[in-house]
């Protein structure tokens, strides 16, 4: 009980690398999104990704959330997952904010639970919420679980996304689980050292501090990083290998993307 | 408070991420002219930081944990446009890889948090701490606030764009295509939540980090403290200056903010405040011409005073917010939004003459 918050800061830092290690797991396994060009896959996507927040027919927003599940098993991405890592936390979320608009949105009564009407516009309402919040999060989700990370960066250069602003996101990426790894090792080692029940106020102070190491510590490692940029020639340009070459049977998959969003579109107008 | 796809509309969406690019654009340049090579490696680093700090579990009084999203300890040791970069990645990383908010509402996201949040924070930490010393414990009390301030305001923002969207987005059947609950609902709401535990979260996380760091790293905290001496006691600049000179100032302003629905009090309109609708109310008309020496005003309101009344409707009509119901909230509400926006308007001009000056 003492150390309660330290375990849940230390469960919720675990679990966040336990989803990248098994995502780069899968990008890096044999399936059909994984043999795209990232880019078109990026392009495809995200188009899908405003296509669903754009339509207003739940029978689209659903025709798409099929192919992405479709899409899903054929690229080795684990429906189970998918399910625990997407579904369940939209369907709670979303879920419960969607729940008093059932009743609360004016409309045509459908049902009476206890004194409240049901309305058909309600109902058509939270399905919409909860329709477009899992669609879009099951398509961004396919695209992390088949690309490695660094492609997703690269392919976003052909999108005229600022250079700089590309190599941030690398290097915070990166970062990320070095920091991650430090607090995790901060808190373990707190852990280890507390005996007995810590009072609230103890609590605070050590989360606090905690958080105040972590910061001087990234800003100690950000001079660290820039002195050996520097040393290796980093003169504030920053440079990118472009490498990506797309072959016929990329073409054919874009064309695929644009010819479902197409139909999304003209179906969910 | 990070909103997932298809809470928002598409337009909606498309608005805040034009909204923020301008933000953006500035906070890159300003930081790129400032730090050069250094500030690729900073902002990742950084940008890294307030990602995880998003994870941490903080106990909060009353037994609740919450979650903090570090945008007041950034703004406060990085300055605003730092913070709102370093912010913004964070916010993209866990929206592209983490699905933690929308891919479409990554603008929105951005915005709320990032650009309101790191502004707010940081005016709020300047205009309370003032000159005090870097190890003056005002500046606890001041990060408190900015932080507390800031993600409540963010909320406010967030609380906004959900209310507006079934005013804007409705099917012919009447259905809110994307999120359902209007302004009445949305502001309470979110409000509710964010005044309470996520406040509290990011006040407990703001006052601990800089009481902290005035104890083991007080230099991290003389970026945004220019002039400040570093102990309590020695004085650098004019005497009196910030706070202090113009604390009984501040305590009047707040006394009068805290008095203005008294003003509900008063009966009647003010002269030659009438609206159109008041020339029709025989009320209101009797009124008039009292206010006129016995001159009836004419039967209808003059056809250029209707005109030009409805060319603008302000966002809180005669200090009334359309989405509070009761008069008294509503007046005390005005009155800080009011006072908050010329405040703004007044630090935006000094910072301004500052850098001019510079």
């Amino acid at each position: 009980m003492s150390a309660g918050f330290i375990e849940r800061t230390i469960g919720s830092l675990v679990s966040a690398s336990h989803y990248a290690a098994s995502a780069e797991q899968t990008a890096a396994s044999r399936g059909i999104l994984q043999r795209i060009d990232p880019r078109v896959k990026v392009a495809g996507l995200f188009g899908l990704v405003i296509v669903v927040a754009a339509s207003r027919r739940l029978e689209a927003i659903g025709a798409v959330f099929v192919v992405a599940v479709l899409l899903a098993v054929l690229s080795a991405v684990p429906v189970g997952r998918l399910a625990a890592w997407v579904w369940m936390p939209v369907l709670f979320f979303t879920g419960a904010i969607a729940l008093p608009a059932i009743f609360i949105t004016p409309g045509r009564p459908v049902l009476a639970l206890a004194g409240w009407f049901v309305t058909a516009q309600g109902v058509r309402s939270a399905a919409f919420l909860i329709a477009r919040a899992g669609t879009a999060a099951t398509l961004s989700a396919l695209l992390v679980s088949t690309t490695p990370w660094p492609w997703v960066l690269k392919s976003l250069r052909t999108f005229r996304c600022p250079m700089v602003l590309v190599a941030i996101l690398g290097m915070t990426y990166r970062y990320i689980f070095v920091i991650l790894q430090t607090a995790s090792e901060m808190f373990e080692s707190r852990k280890s050292r507390t005996v007995g029940v810590l009072e609230a106020a103890e609590r605070r102070r050590l989360a606090a501090a905690a958080v105040g190491v972590l910061l001087s510590k990234s800003l100690q490692l950000s001079g660290d990083v820039h002195l050996a940029m520097q040393s290796r020639g980093f003169r504030g340009e920053v440079h990118v290998m472009q490498d990506f070459r797309a072959r016929a049977a990329d073409w054919c998959w874009l064309g695929g993307f644009a010819a479902l969003a197409g139909a999304a579109v003209w179906w969910g107008r | 408070m990070h909103i997932p796809d298809g809470y928002l509309s598409p337009a909606t969406c498309a608005v805040l991420y034009g909204g923020s690019a301008p933000f953006w654009y500035v906070a890159l340049r300003r930081l790129k002219r400032a730090l050069h090579t250094q500030m690729v490696p900073l902002l990742s680093l950084f940008a890294a930081f307030s990602f995880i700090v998003m994870m941490f579990n903080l106990p909060l009084p009353g037994g609740t944990t919450g979650h903090a999203v570090g945008v007041g300890i950034a703004a406060i040791v990085l300055g605003p446009w730092a913070s709102i970069i370093a912010i913004s990645i964070a916010l993209v990383i866990q929206a592209v890889f983490f699905g933690d908010g929308g891919i479409t509402a990554i603008g929105a996201n951005c915005f709320n948090m990032a650009i309101v949040g790191s502004l707010a924070a940081w005016a709020v930490y300047r205009l309370i701490s003032g000159r005090a010393a870097i190890d003056s414990p005002r500046r606890v009390v001041a990060g408190a606030l900015a932080g507390y301030f800031a993600i409540n305001l963010s909320a406010l923002v967030a609380a906004i764009e959900f209310g507006i969207q079934p005013l804007l987005y409705r099917d012919a059947s009447g259905t809110p295509l994307y999120a359902p609950y209007p302004l009445h609902i949305t502001i309470p709401a979110m409000m509710i939540g964010h005044l309470t535990v996520a406040g509290l979260a990011e006040l407990v996380l703001t006052a601990g980090v800089v009481a902290y760091l005035q104890r083991a790293e007080p230099g991290l905290l003389k970026g945004t403290a220019p002039g400040a001496p570093a102990h309590a006691g020695e004085r650098r600049g004019p005497a009196r200056s910030g706070w202090r000179a113009t604390r009984p100032l501040w305590i009047a302003l707040a006394a009068l903010m805290v008095l203005t629905p008294l003003g509900i009090l008063a009966v009647g309109s003010a002269w030659g405040e009438w609206t159109p609708a008041e020339y029709a109310n025989a009320a209101s008309r009797q009124q008039m011409t009292a206010a006129a020496g016995g001159q009836a005003p004419p039967a209808y309101a003059p056809a250029g005073l209707r005109h030009l009344a409805s060319i603008w409707t302000a966002p809180m009509p005669r200090y009334a917010p359309p989405f509070l119901q009761s008069p008294t909230f509503g007046y005390l509400l005005s009155a800080v939004a009011g006072t908050g926006l010329i405040l703004l308007v007044f630090l935006l001009a000094g910072w301004f003459t500052n850098r001019r000056a510079e």
